[in-house]
């Protein structure tokens, strides 16, 4: 287990050790190692580094460091600038999870069923990745490559995400068999972005990663059509494909009423 | 010293007695069997089969064996007795012979230094298996090659059925079956398999007692039976084997098949170290037996007024690979078919059969809860029919004490059906909730999938009764042992041993009320529950434990006392101390073949259950919020009204649970959700508040008047929320757990 104290220190023990396994709040790891699907050569433990568990705004762009959790995002200010993501934190897992669980977990772990995933999709996040050979960004579309596949290197710590709220009407929404503590059957995050005079949405648990569709406030009439037609969903142990698609458009339906309202 | 006065003690029965465990239990602090440890112990690990059917040609041992940590690697081969085990039936082998009959059976042992050791061991020993086409469908099990062509459980005094795979059939012919009524309604209904899903996982140390012999600490329902299952498989005597209970985490009947027990022994033995074991979530998930599925046929008949005139029901239950509990489930499926009404004609036939599929057995409600679901969802359906209020049809046909059950058994004891059926019905159903709300409590809940778009609120209302106490014709027993005894101050105390296995339903905390009540004495010790000690308890379930305790509490204290009263006084040193053995009223088996009483009895006593249920269901995403429960319950007498209401809500909850998401899904015969991110229990937010009213009907031959409590509300829960949501749906519901696909009906 390696603990270091800052981003620095950090960025060298992963270009020294790049099959150490980072850990933030543990809450997908912890899960690997105990179901012994995993058995890193070492773990590197995040949660001693300062400059990944604070957030901040400077000149229009929201930068959220890797280890902000959940409970941050929901109770803080962040809240208001990122509604569908608050929305989205508040349907993650229980308060425990909630307590220890991070944006840069989500990231790391990059499943198509993330939650916080479709809200920072819709407002057009980036992702800062460092090394030791310096700091790059990428948006989140590109860095999720296939289920459980981001464009992290070897070297690299996901350090950041970085999004220019919008301010449009936004929303999340997520389906599961019981109301709380579920991995998405489907989710969808959607926003109204009049200035702009679209329509973005993202969805989860219906693709290998999360989709995205976006078109013109114009053609509000059949987006929830376009969102249902753009998902390719598969039956599985959590549900069938028909009712993700089913699902799915009534989601856009009901989140276009909430957003257009 | 004495005093033959009566004292003024507390936490006697029918007081409120708050639970020993329970602050343990929330501080995290309480000792399960998975806490266990002893010096100089071994970790053992099961490698159990990845085929639902499968041919073992051979098995080799030799990778493993050189593997870092390693004290033992056993197969059948090193069972040192009987091969094979099971609770009612010895049909399934206690390691794997040269054949694999479902997915995750036990194949070999591994006893390593460090859990971890033992895992990567059991991994490199080498299992060739051909595999075999599992049988998978129920209904074409009976005409397929048989998976026990021995046929283990027939010829016990069950109906001769010549079918391959039919692990106990019986037809119950009551009356005219072939009546007609006004009206008919028939439908198709289907349960999928539930879990016990009980948190603490299968574990217990198994200690070596360096004379052969062997003590094993585990959690588990039922010590004594569990020893004599063990001992023959080690070739030991039954006092060579002393099962002590150890922390439990649950049970449900999921704990009354043996897990650990013979394995840890044998692992123990063989290194002659100490050995314990813990199942990981998903072994556990393999490694029990589950609820039976069922596939159900009904046809009610009734008349213009209601009145049913003749119910006919076929069963089938998929037992899975071994007996297990099976032949009791598919009779009491058969006896509580009708649901508790009076019928004068009936023709049920309950049929449980072989398959690759996992291993069913007992749980909670045994066999009541998958028929209770059927039939009320045609009582309804009849009401709906006819017109008729649903709670007055039930009332119009509501078994009391006097009628005759489809067994030809007449009712005399307690049978307070109407009085729940009233009771239920008059409590006050809560107002909807005004709009907006939070979307946490709206169908959906932390999901936030509406602002109320597409919610429809329903109120379903059912019924339900079963057994309690084991039934026909097993000789049922508790033994209680009492020591009095003069304490450190000189006043009296008492010890009570009782084997009775405490799975968290509270039974310890009721003998303790037995003796202090009987004992007039707040001085009441418990010894640890153990078969080194004290005669069997029998097990804890078929809601007996705290009837059967409690008589067998109640005569060794009663006895106690009066040889007390003989002696006058105790000296200093001096000790009474017997030990009493309870019987509740004989019954007898049912006729093999017209499924009719032998005697006058062939169950001891029944309970039943009222619920109405509030949901409001999103029938656009088929999601749902169950909003109210409240539940009229029959329980012949509160011992521990806390307790009883505790029993309830536990009880409603695992019922919801089935009708709303707990299923074990497979698929071949592989079970692909053995997780509890996939087999979904219902939280906080899926499981509202219960309004219990205790209607309390003294059981006549009960000790205090009691009835068991455990299983009613499961029972009748399940139909109670999917009538609810039929209701909320106008959807027909017949399988649950209701998916959302069937709701919004693709
Ligand atoms: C009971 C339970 C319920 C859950 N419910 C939900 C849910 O409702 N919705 C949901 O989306 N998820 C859920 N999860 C999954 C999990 O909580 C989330 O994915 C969470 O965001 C992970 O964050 P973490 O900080 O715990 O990640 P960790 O477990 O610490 O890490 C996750 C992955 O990211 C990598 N990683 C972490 N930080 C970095 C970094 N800075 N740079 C590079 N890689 C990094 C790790 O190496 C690992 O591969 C649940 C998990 C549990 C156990």
């Amino acid at each position: 287990m390696l603990t270091p104290r800052s981003l620095d220190e950090a960025l060298a023990l992963k270009a020294e050790h790049p099959g150490a396994l980072p850990v933030e709040g543990g809450t997908d790891v912890l899960v690997e190692l105990n179901f012994d699907r995993r058995r890193p050569d070492a773990i590197l433990n995040l949660n001693e580094v300062p400059e990944l568990k604070v957030w901040a705004r400077e000149e229009g762009i929201l930068r959220l460091g890797a280890g902000v959790t959940y409970t941050e995002i929901l109770h803080g200010p962040v809240a208001a600038l990122q509604p569908a993501l608050a929305e989205a934190s508040r349907t993650v897992g229980s308060p425990q999870i909630r307590n220890r669980g991070t944006l840069g977990g989500n990231l790391g772990t990059a499943s198509p069923a993330g939650d916080a995933l479709p809200p920072l999709l819709v407002e057009g996040a980036e992702v800062e990745l460092a090394s030791v050979r310096g700091v790059r960004t990428m948006p989140l579309r590109e860095f999720l490559v296939g289920p459980k596949r981001n464009a992290l290197e070897p070297d690299e710590l996901i350090s950041a995400v970085l999004v220019r709220p919008s301010g449009a009407p936004q929303t999340f929404m997520k389906v599961g068999p019981r109301n709380a503590m579920v991995i998405a059957v489907v989710s969808l995050a959607l926003s109204a972005d009049r200035e702009r005079g679209e329509l973005r949405a993202s969805f989860g648990s219906a693709g290998p990663v999360p989709g995205f569709v976006t078109a013109p406030i114009a053609e509000r009439e059949s987006f929830a059509e376009q969102v249902a037609e753009a998902a390719t969903p598969i039956d599985d142990v959590r549900g069938t494909a028909a009712y993700r698609r089913h699902a799915l458009r009534v989601l856009a339906g009901r989140a276009l009423e909430r957003c257009l309202a | 010293m004495t005093s033959a006065a009566p004292r003024l003690v507390s936490g006697r029965i029918g007081d409120v007695v708050a639970r020993a465990d329970g602050g343990p239990k929330v501080k995290g602090e309480f000792a399960y069997a998975s806490d266990l440890s002893a010096a100089g112990m071994l970790w053992g690990h099961t490698l159990r089969s990845p085929f639902a059917h499968a041919r073992i040609r051979s098995i080799d041992l030799t990778a493993a064996l050189t593997m870092p940590g390693i004290h033992a690697v056993l197969t059948h081969g090193d069972v040192p007795g009987q091969k094979c085990y099971g609770l009612e039936f010895a049909d399934q082998p206690v390691l794997a012979i040269d054949r694999v009959r479902y997915f995750g059976e036990a194949v070999a042992l591994v006893a390593a230094e460090h859990p971890e050791q033992a895992r990567r061991a059991a991994e490199r020993i080498v299992v060739d298996y051909e595999p075999l086409e599992p049988v998978v469908d129920a209904e074409r099990a009976v005409e397929q090659d048989p998976l026990h062509p021995d046929a283990p459980t027939m010829g016990h005094g069950y109906r001769r059925d010549p079918r391959p795979n039919v692990v106990r059939s019986i037809v119950i012919r009551h009356g005219d079956p072939n009546v007609e009524g006004d009206v008919a309604i028939s439908g198709v209904y289907d349960v999928g398999i539930q879990d016990q899903a009980f948190l603490g996982p299968e574990s217990g140390l198994a200690v070596p007692d360096g004379e052969g012999g062997i003590d094993v600490y585990v959690a588990t329902q039922w010590l004594h039976v569990d020893r004599d299952q063990v001992a023959p498989c080690l070739d030991l005597r039954p006092e060579q084997v002393r099962i002590h209970l150890a922390g439990v985490g649950g049970a449900f009947g999921g704990r009354e098949d043996l897990s650990i027990q013979i394995h840890g022994a044998m692992l123990a033995l063989h290194t002659g170290r100490p050995v314990k074991m813990v199942y990981s979530r998903e072994e556990s998930f393999v490694g029990h037996v589950h609820r039976h599925p069922a596939r159900i046929w009904a046809e009610h008949r009734a008349n213009r007024d209601g009145k049913l005139v003749c119910v006919r029901m076929r069963i089938l239950l998929d037992g899975g690979a071994y007996a297990s509990s099976s032949t009791a489930v598919t009779s009491n499926a058969a006896s509580f078919a009708c649901g508790p009404y009076a019928v004068e004609n009936a023709l049920i036939e309950s049929t449980c059969v072989y398959t690759n599929n996992p291993p069913c057995g007992a749980m909670r409600g045994f066999g009541a809860v998958q028929t209770c679901f059927a039939a009320e969802a045609q009582m309804d359906r009849l009401a709906a029919e006819l017109a008729l209020d649903p709670v007055e049809l039930r009332l119009r046909n509501a078994l009391a004490p006097g009628d005759v059950l489809p067994t030809g058994q007449r009712v005399t004891g307690s049978m307070p059906v109407a009085e729940v059926i009233r009771r239920c019905a008059a409590l006050p159903v809560p107002e909807p909730e005004a709009l907006p709300r939070d979307p946490i409590r709206l169908p959906g809940g932390a999901g936030n999938v509406t602002r109320g778009q597409g919610v429809s609120r329903g109120v379903g209302f059912a019924v339900g009764f079963k057994n309690i106490c084991y039934s026909e014709g097993f000789d049922d027993f508790t033994a209680a042992r009492v020591r009095l005894f003069l304490d450190a101050r000189g006043e009296l105390a008492a010890e009570v041993h009782c084997a009775a296995a405490e799975v968290g339903q509270g039974v310890t905390g009721v003998i303790a009320q037995v003796a202090r009540t009987e004992l007039e004495l707040d001085e009441v010790t418990l010894a640890p529950h153990t078969t080194a000690t004290v005669g069997s308890a029998g097990s804890a379930s078929a809601s007996r434990m705290t009837w059967m305790a409690a008589g067998a509490v109640q005569l060794a204290c009663r006895a106690a006392k009066a040889e007390l009263e003989r002696r006058g006084e105790l000296g200093a040193g001096d000790e009474i101390d017997l030990e009493r053995v309870y019987r509740h009223e004989r019954t007898t088996p049912l006729d093999p073949e017209t499924g009719q009483i032998t005697g006058e009895r062939a169950h001891v006593a029944f309970a039943c259950a009222a619920m109405r249920v509030v949901v409001e269901t999103d029938v656009e995403l088929g999601l749902t919020r169950v909003v109210w429960i409240g539940t009229a319950q029959d329980v012949g007498k509160a011992l521990n009204p806390q307790a009883v209401t505790g029993q309830i809500e536990g009880g409603t909850a695992q019922g919801l649970g089935l009708a709303l998401m707990e299923e074990i899904r497979t698929s071949d015969g592989l079970i692909t959700n053995a997780s509890f991110t996939d087999y979904l229990l219902p939280t906080a937010l899926d499981m509202p508040p219960v309004v219990s009213d205790l209607v309390e009907d003294p059981e006549p031959g009960a000790p205090y008047g009691l009835k068991g409590v455990g299983e009613p509300p499961t029972v009748v829960s399940t139909a109670a929320v999917v009538s609810a949501l039929r209701a909320a749906t106008g959807r027909a519901l017949t399988r649950v757990p209701v998916r959302p696909d069937d709701i919004v009906g693709l």
